[in-house]
């Protein structure tokens, strides 16, 4: 499996770069096949319960199977593979331990596969948002973890540049501290009844917004200038956006539990906090968007900048949109609804995911000497651009309405009534995801281990690196 | 090496910080909140049911947390920390694609109405998307004895045999019962003191004394009562009593009829028919006028001619007692 690929002028280092970033990529793309598969039936599952019946293939299993797998069987895999190579590239060095990148690759697919069948025989660890897998199978993820972040660590360590390249702040950052987010969310002994409910709050977005941010942040800050051919647009606001999205984001999580029992001033804090995330989210969102100024034409020619061009519009709408949510005023009319689910998608699928295929589509390819072709890249991007934008419309618009269904004291089966016309489009958009998704997985198979559209000459190791 | 240190190391110091100070210390700090008054741990088989509560992810659908807010009233008083003392995992969820559960031992206390419900949801509420959990119910020839088999309507149910409980719907079943609001002083003016109530249609519901609302009533009806009564006001054959051509119903006195929503029934036999079923009272939850406005809805709908009733009525009946 090692010996991917590339033309044989390359460096064995760079060979087995490649060997890691593409098995990372293409572990990530099986599971973000089988998640999303297993979405779409649950999507489906709101139009016709009595589909697919039985213990096995209950709504409530296959709904956290869905949403883990997702998070730590396709974003972790993939973002974990691109934060390596982007290491790697920026710091002019090599892997400090290819084995070690095989390993941690191994820990979190056997954590998946471990989690999935878990929660498909009932072993729940209590249906606590992504943290459902039981707690030998969270040590597992925790071990991949802790194996990254000391390649990562070691990998920048021995670098050949002066400077760490902000793209490694944000991915090294990343890992480490998602390292303690897993041992506070495995302890058992501390968390009883409203106590677990607190670190639920907390644990629920800093999974998020501590792992995933951060290292499809990381993507952006290195895809993006090398894209373009031009630094990013301000490397002080980028620092600048690090220290204020650490200091703020940890202490939003309580957000997700407005009007609970817990205390009202770790509500109040929380939503503080939330209108305080705009200004690492605004500030990122623009040294993104003023790197890319007066080029925006390109993206008609090039699908990996139009990936990330999306992916960071989703970043600005989906994290804008979290602030607004976190007003007591609107959560009353929104909280517990589907606008959530929406919103959750805007984020995960519209941000983190657009940033992976973007700088899949951007690195991969320099990597192996392989191209996907346009047309793949086409069908790939407007399919899910499409199936995206109708699945997070759909389910704001009904999310409301249901909302305001409960507002108004009406019965609440009217609340699934009036839902129903949006599941259904919520379905479409779903299907066009996932359709968008098979054409991803055939553009993987042929910028790895299948045949190219136009072979490049794989770059050379250190040649016109960005770093600033 | 110095730059590593500080970006890695330092971020990361941060963050253990943050992370004792908004995860780790509320955790430790809340997990000591001690019970409410009349909060009691959970009987063996209740804790086993609620792990099939927890291994079928239930509470991805449905709630365990009632807010101070004026559309979740009809969940039950607002949730307070002590009610959390024994709830470990913490189910409090976060979509309510269902009905919020704090209560619904309350609320639906009649056993026989969730083996159905739970058997196949839209056997007694035909717009319902919940699975069907007909895998905890057997199918057999003849009920062992002792066990009253489930009264599946007709469609519904397996074409031979009779569906009784197993073992895994009974405990579920005992742990959903177990799921009762311990009365808490005070609780109301919490609601009001929390913010403003945002939504004064629901609000108004309670005041109006005079005159009978027919959309009122239609829409009490179906949020309180279609579940079992069905909005055919048929109710479902051997398992919940019709109130179509019901004699309570059409009666000119209409006492017992108040009486019964106010109060609830069980082990009624109403046309030489035995219901086993229990009906919750509802004279905690709801004021004297909607108790009106539904009680009228009933007298005159399905071709049903009772003497409609006022506020007043029901207040007097209420005012007897049980």
């Amino acid at each position: 499996m090692q010996q991917i690929a590339t033309a044989g002028a390359a460096k064995p280092e760079d060979r087995a770069l490649a060997g890691v970033l593409s098995a990372y990529v293409v572990s990530a793309t099986a599971w973000l096949l089988f998640a999303t598969f297993i979405g779409v039936v649950l999507a489906y599952k709101f139009g016709a319960p009595d589909f697919a019946p039985g213990p096995y293939l209950t709504f409530g299993r296959l709904r956290p199977i869905h949403t883990n797998a997702t998070f730590y069987g396709f974003a972790s895999i993939a973002l974990v593979g691109l934060a390596y190579y982007v290491a790697v590239r920026s710091c002019r060095t090599a892997l400090y331990s290819v084995r070690l990148a095989w390993t941690g690759l191994w820990l979190f697919n056997i954590a998946a596969v471990a989690g999935t069948v878990a929660l498909d025989l009932g072993f729940s660890a209590g249906d606590l948002e992504y943290r459902e897998w039981p707690w030998p199978v969270r040590l597992v993820f925790l071990a991949a973890l802790m194996v990254t972040a000391w390649n990562l660590l070691f990998t920048v360590a021995r670098r050949n540049t002066h400077d760490i390249y902000l793209s490694n702040w944000y991915t090294m950052g990343g890992v480490l501290w998602t390292c303690i987010i897993a041992i506070v969310a495995i302890l058992p002994w501390y968390q009883y009844g409203l106590g677990q409910v607190a670190v639920s709050g907390y644990y629920m977005h800093n999974a998020v917004g501590m792992w995933f941010t951060p290292l499809a942040l990381g993507i952006f800050y290195y895809a993006l200038p090398k894209l373009l051919s031009r630094p990013i647009y301000s490397y002080a606001l980028g620092v600048f956006a690090f220290w204020t999205n650490l200091v703020f984001y940890p202490i939003i999580g309580a957000h997700h539990f407005l009007f609970s029992p817990l205390p009202w001033w770790l509500q109040t804090t929380a939503i503080v906090f939330s209108v305080a995330m705009l200004v690492p989210v605004l500030g990122g969102s623009a040294n993104f968007l003023l790197t890319m100024r007066g080029r925006f034409g390109e993206l008609h020619h090039s699908y990996p900048l139009f990936f990330i061009f999306i992916g960071v519009v989703g970043y600005l709408v989906g994290s804008t949109q979290g602030t607004v949510e976190a007003f007591r005023s609107l959560q009353a009319v929104w909280h517990l609804t589907n606008f959530t689910v929406g919103h959750s998608h805007l984020t995960m699928y519209g941000f983190v995911t657009f940033a992976i295929w973007g700088g899949v589509y951007a690195l991969l390819p320099v990597a192996t000497g392989k191209q996907p072709g346009q047309l793949g890249l086409a069908l790939h991007f407007w399919m899910a651009v499409v199936g995206s934008f109708i699945y997070v419309i759909s389910l704001s618009i009904g999310g409301t309405i249901q909302g305001l269904d409960w507002v108004r004291g009406l019965p609440f089966i009217q609340s699934v009534v009036d839902m129903q016309p949006f599941y259904i489009w919520r379905g479409i958009g779903g299907v066009l995801m996932f359709l968008s998704h098979l054409v991803f997985a055939w553009n993987v198979w042929r910028m790895t281990y299948g045949r190219g559209a136009a072979a490049l000459p794989p770059v050379p190791a250190f040649a016109d690196e960005e770093a600033a | 090496m110095k730059k590593l240190l500080l970006i890695a190391g330092g971020s990361t110091l941060v963050y253990a910080g943050l992370a004792l100070l908004m995860g780790v210390l509320p955790g430790i700090m809340l997990s000591q909140t001690p019970p409410g008054p009349g909060v009691k741990p959970l009987t063996p088989l209740e804790a086993e049911g609620r792990a099939i509560y927890v291994a079928n992810g239930c509470s991805y659908c449905h709630t365990q947390q009632v807010r101070p807010l004026a559309q979740d009233k009809v969940f039950g008083r607002p949730s307070a920390p002590g009610d959390f003392a024994y709830q470990t995992p913490e189910l409090l969820g976060s979509e309510r694609t269902g009905p919020d559960l704090t209560n619904i031992g309350a609320r639906q206390p009649s056993a026989v109405w969730q083996y159905i419900h739970l058997y196949n949801p839209r056997a007694v509420v035909p717009e319902s998307i919940m699975p069907s959990f007909s895998w905890m119910f057997a199918v057999v020839a003849k009920a062992p004895e002792g066990v009253s088999p489930v009264p599946v309507p007709k469609a519904f149910a397996p074409a031979k045999g009779v569906v009784v409980p197993t073992h895994e719907a009974e405990a579920l079943l005992a742990y959903l019962m177990s799921l009762k609001q311990t009365p808490l002083p005070g609780a109301d003016q919490m609601s009001a003191s929390a913010l403003p109530q945002p939504a004064p249609a629901a609000a108004a519901a309670g005041t109006a004394a005079t005159g009978y609302d027919p959309a009122k009533g239609k829409a009490l009806f179906s949020a309180n009562c279609a579940v079992c009564h069905q909005e055919s006001g048929e109710g479902l054959p051997g398992a919940f009593p019709p109130l179509k051509g019901n004699k309570a119903v059409n009666d000119d006195d209409a006492t017992q009829h108040i009486h019964a929503v106010l109060h609830g029934v069980e082990g009624v036999v109403i046309d030489g028919v035995h219901y086993d079923s229990q009906m919750p009272p509802f004279a905690d939850t709801l004021s004297d006028a909607e108790i009106a406005d539904i009680i009228d809805y009933e007298r005159s709908s399905w071709g049903n001619h009772g003497k409609p009733v006022t506020a007043k009525d029901v207040a007097a009946v209420r005012a007897k007692g049980k």
